[in-house]
């Protein structure tokens, strides 16, 4: 069956890559210390966050029973980091130059353009690589240095203490997550959501990563509905005021309510649940999300979302994304993730295997980064 | 009322119904139903009454978007048991009665298969029985037995389709009216599946999917939605009905109340069936105030059977 030629993640390297996703997303390859020689031109500030979302173009884009039209299939990716790097203090923005040689080096750092090593080793990047987004080696067309546009430094605001207790579960998850880098997880129950194919880009907030970057969105009258490509499922947003549901509801996706302010989705979640990894390690009991949808022209949207969590962070902070539409001919792809779930087997398995063989093996903390 | 009335209304009744019901079975697989006379004698209260007692719809005209189609959007879910077997079936315990009891174990429902009975070629009976002795057991230690084991529901699997319709969970339609969107959205509460809708489309299936891929179009006030592209993997039910990639579905959903779809499915695959099959119940709009569907991602309920050999113990 041609289905079974087409292998999952089945190769260490893969699940390095896809290891911890919000580890990738705070990541910053520095850009090439020639570009902070050359002078610079004063960047211009980026539009303030929060209800000040880019203008639409005055041909509204509108449904027939008269909403802003959000419809289509659109795509996140990109390279753009979420923190602004440290090298680049005061920078919002790269020049054309600077975006140029960011990516540049992103190609040949994600050894899309690498040649040196010898073939064998050249076809074995290939692999890892066939499966990325492309889009991912862009930068935001608006040339920003990070995804955080509020606070102006471009990082993620300082953290408050935390509790003994969740102290205790970063710990515990964090030798869970070295096992699992050793190739050692004790059980099913340690190892990531994502990698459990419990939740993957469809948890809000939504981050860009290293493929399936596609959200389908549909509406009716009085719902939004966003599909992410990973894991296929989809979160219906009702429009009409009704209340969260109860306190004692939670889930993975949370409870979320839309109303629109002017052509912008505006969206509130809430309803995490307690048991699980939630966005950059927040609360989820104190943890509130809210987003915005601005549909900009025919190919393009922003969207942006606010965090703030009182036991996580000193105040909130805001992130904004481009989506793009996908090409005409290109469609979002049904996302089997469990069905076929060789991780979690051979992962199980292998382990298992080296414990009977008597191998002893060292957790490893933190892998080298490949992106 | 005297008994011979009583008769009398009853009879009548009946011959008005029959008349009805042929009207409504053609009209309802095609485009609205138009309105019927009452055949002579009969009209009333009583005589609509026991139209609805033995499933009949009266003549309907649905609430249509701006495009001009009937309104589908809404949550819906079936109320047959056929997903525990398609065809008759008595109740019948579940797994580990003796853990269990009454839970897990399922209830009694007739065939919604027109006609009785699903028409296996001889030759492929075989592999519903070993579907069936097997339908509890799963083994993902390897390739051989991965998908050859245990019914797929079980596994948190994406149902396929028409199985998606027929689970005990409800599910949503979104319809938009609008060229942007040439799609419909179909999301299933069951392991938070969703499946897109293709209006008017002629692509055919880029690569097969658990949930096929699906072109939609309107004739009269029916959404006819034609799906291929499927994994040959998914069942039909919880007794190992099952089909080869070759499966072709042909669905109809046509609105006969403000409450009810009508949902038919043709099944086709001429490796498995000697012909093409029908099956047929209403989808039931779910009326309770300000409801959604809730979570069911059932994958973490599958880990200790799918993989609790592989756990180590005893635990550190």
């Amino acid at each position: 069956m041609t289905h079974r030629s087409v292998a999952f993640l089945g190769v260490p390297a893969m699940v390095i890559a896809f290891g911890s996703m919000s580890l990738l997303m705070s990541q910053t390859p520095q850009p090439a210390n020639k570009a902070a020689a050359e002078p610079q031109k004063k960047a211009t500030t980026p539009p303030a966050p929060t209800s000040a979302a880019p203008a639409a173009k005055p041909r509204d884009f509108r449904t027939p029973w008269g909403d802003p039209d959000l419809q289509g299939v659109w795509n996140d990716a990109t390279s753009t980091p979420l923190q602004r790097p440290t090298g680049v203090a005061s920078k919002d923005v790269l020049n054309e130059g600077e975006a140029e040689e960011f990516q540049d080096d992103l190609a040949s750092h994600l050894s899309r353009d690498r040649r040196d090593g010898g073939s064998e080793v050249d076809v074995n990047r290939a692999y890892n690589e066939h499966w990325m987004d492309s889009r991912r080696l862009k930068v935001t067309a608006d040339h920003r240095t990070s995804l955080i546009v509020d606070p102006e430094d471009g990082r993620i605001p300082a953290l408050v203490p935390i509790s003994p207790e969740r102290q205790k579960q970063r710990d515990d998850r964090a030798a869970a997550l070295a096992r699992f880098n050793a190739g050692m997880p004790n059980t099913y129950k340690e190892v990531e959501l994502l990698i459990r194919c419990v939740v993957r880009t469809d948890m809000p907030p939504y981050m860009p990563t290293i493929y399936n970057n596609d959200f389908q969105i549909a509406q009716s009258p009085g719902y939004v509905v966003i599909a992410p490509e990973m894991i296929h499922s989809a979160r219906i947003i009702p429009l009409d005021g009704r209340p969260h549901v109860g306190k004692n509801l939670h889930e993975w996706l949370g409870d979320s309510r839309g109303h629109w302010e002017g052509n912008t989705l505006v969206v509130e979640t809430t309803n995490f649940r307690s048991d699980t990894d939630i966005f950059q390690a927040a609360d989820p009991a104190t943890f509130h999300l809210t987003e915005r949808f601005t549909r900009l022209d025919a190919r393009s949207m922003s969207y942006e979302y606010t965090v703030e969590d009182p036991h996580t962070w000193t105040r909130p902070w805001t992130v904004r994304i481009p989506w793009n539409r996908i090409d005409p001919g290109e469609q979002m792809y049904e996302y089997a993730c469990h069905e076929d779930n060789y991780d979690m087997s051979h992962f199980l398995q292998g382990a298992r295997d080296r414990e009977r063989r008597g191998e002893v093996v060292q957790p490893i903390p933190h892998l080298p980064s490949t992106n | 009322m005297p008994k011979r009335s009583l008769a009398i209304l009853a009879a009548c009744a009946t011959i008005s119904v029959g008349i009805s019901a042929l009207a409504l079975n053609s009209a309802a697989g095609q485009q609205a139903a138009t309105p019927q006379q009452p055949a002579v004698g009969q009209s009333g209260p009583s005589a609509s009454q026991h139209a609805l007692d033995i499933g009949q719809f009266p003549p309907y005209k649905p609430a249509r978007l701006p495009d001009g189609h009937p309104d589908l959007n809404g949550y819906w879910q079936s109320l047959v048991s056929a997903d525990w077997d398609l065809q008759d079936h008595e109740a019948q315990s579940g797994p580990k009665p003796e853990i269990n009891g009454v839970y897990g174990a399922g209830p009694a429902g007739q065939s919604i298969v027109e006609g009785g009975e699903i028409p296996y070629r001889p030759e492929a009976l075989a592999k519903k029985k070993k579907n069936f002795e097997t339908r509890t057991m799963v083994d993902v230690s390897n390739d051989k037995t991965w998908h050859e084991l245990g019914d797929p529901e079980m596994k948190c699997y994406m149902p396929g389709v028409p199985r998606a319709n027929y689970l005990p969970y409800p599910f949503r339609i979104v319809q938009s009216a609008g060229s942007s969107s040439p799609y419909i959205l179909i999301s299933y509460e069951y392991a938070s599946t969703t499946r897109i809708v293709r209006m008017n489309s002629k692509d055919e299936a880029p690569i097969p999917s658990w949930m096929g891929w699906s072109r939609g179009r309107w004739e009269g006030d029916t959404l006819v939605v034609d799906v291929s592209g499927f994994r040959e993997e998914t069942w039909f039910d919880r007794v190992g009905d099952y089909h080869s990639d070759q499966l072709h579905v042909v669905e109809r959903y046509t609105p006969v109340s403000p409450f009810h779809l009508m949902y038919e499915a043709t099944i086709e695959d001429p490796q498995v069936f000697t012909r093409p099959w029908k099956i047929r119940f209403p989808l039931y709009r779910r009326m309770e105030q300000d409801f959604q569907l809730l979570e069911f991602k059932c994958e973490p309920f599958t880990e200790e059977m799918l993989y609790g050999r592989f756990v180590k113990r005893p635990a550190p």
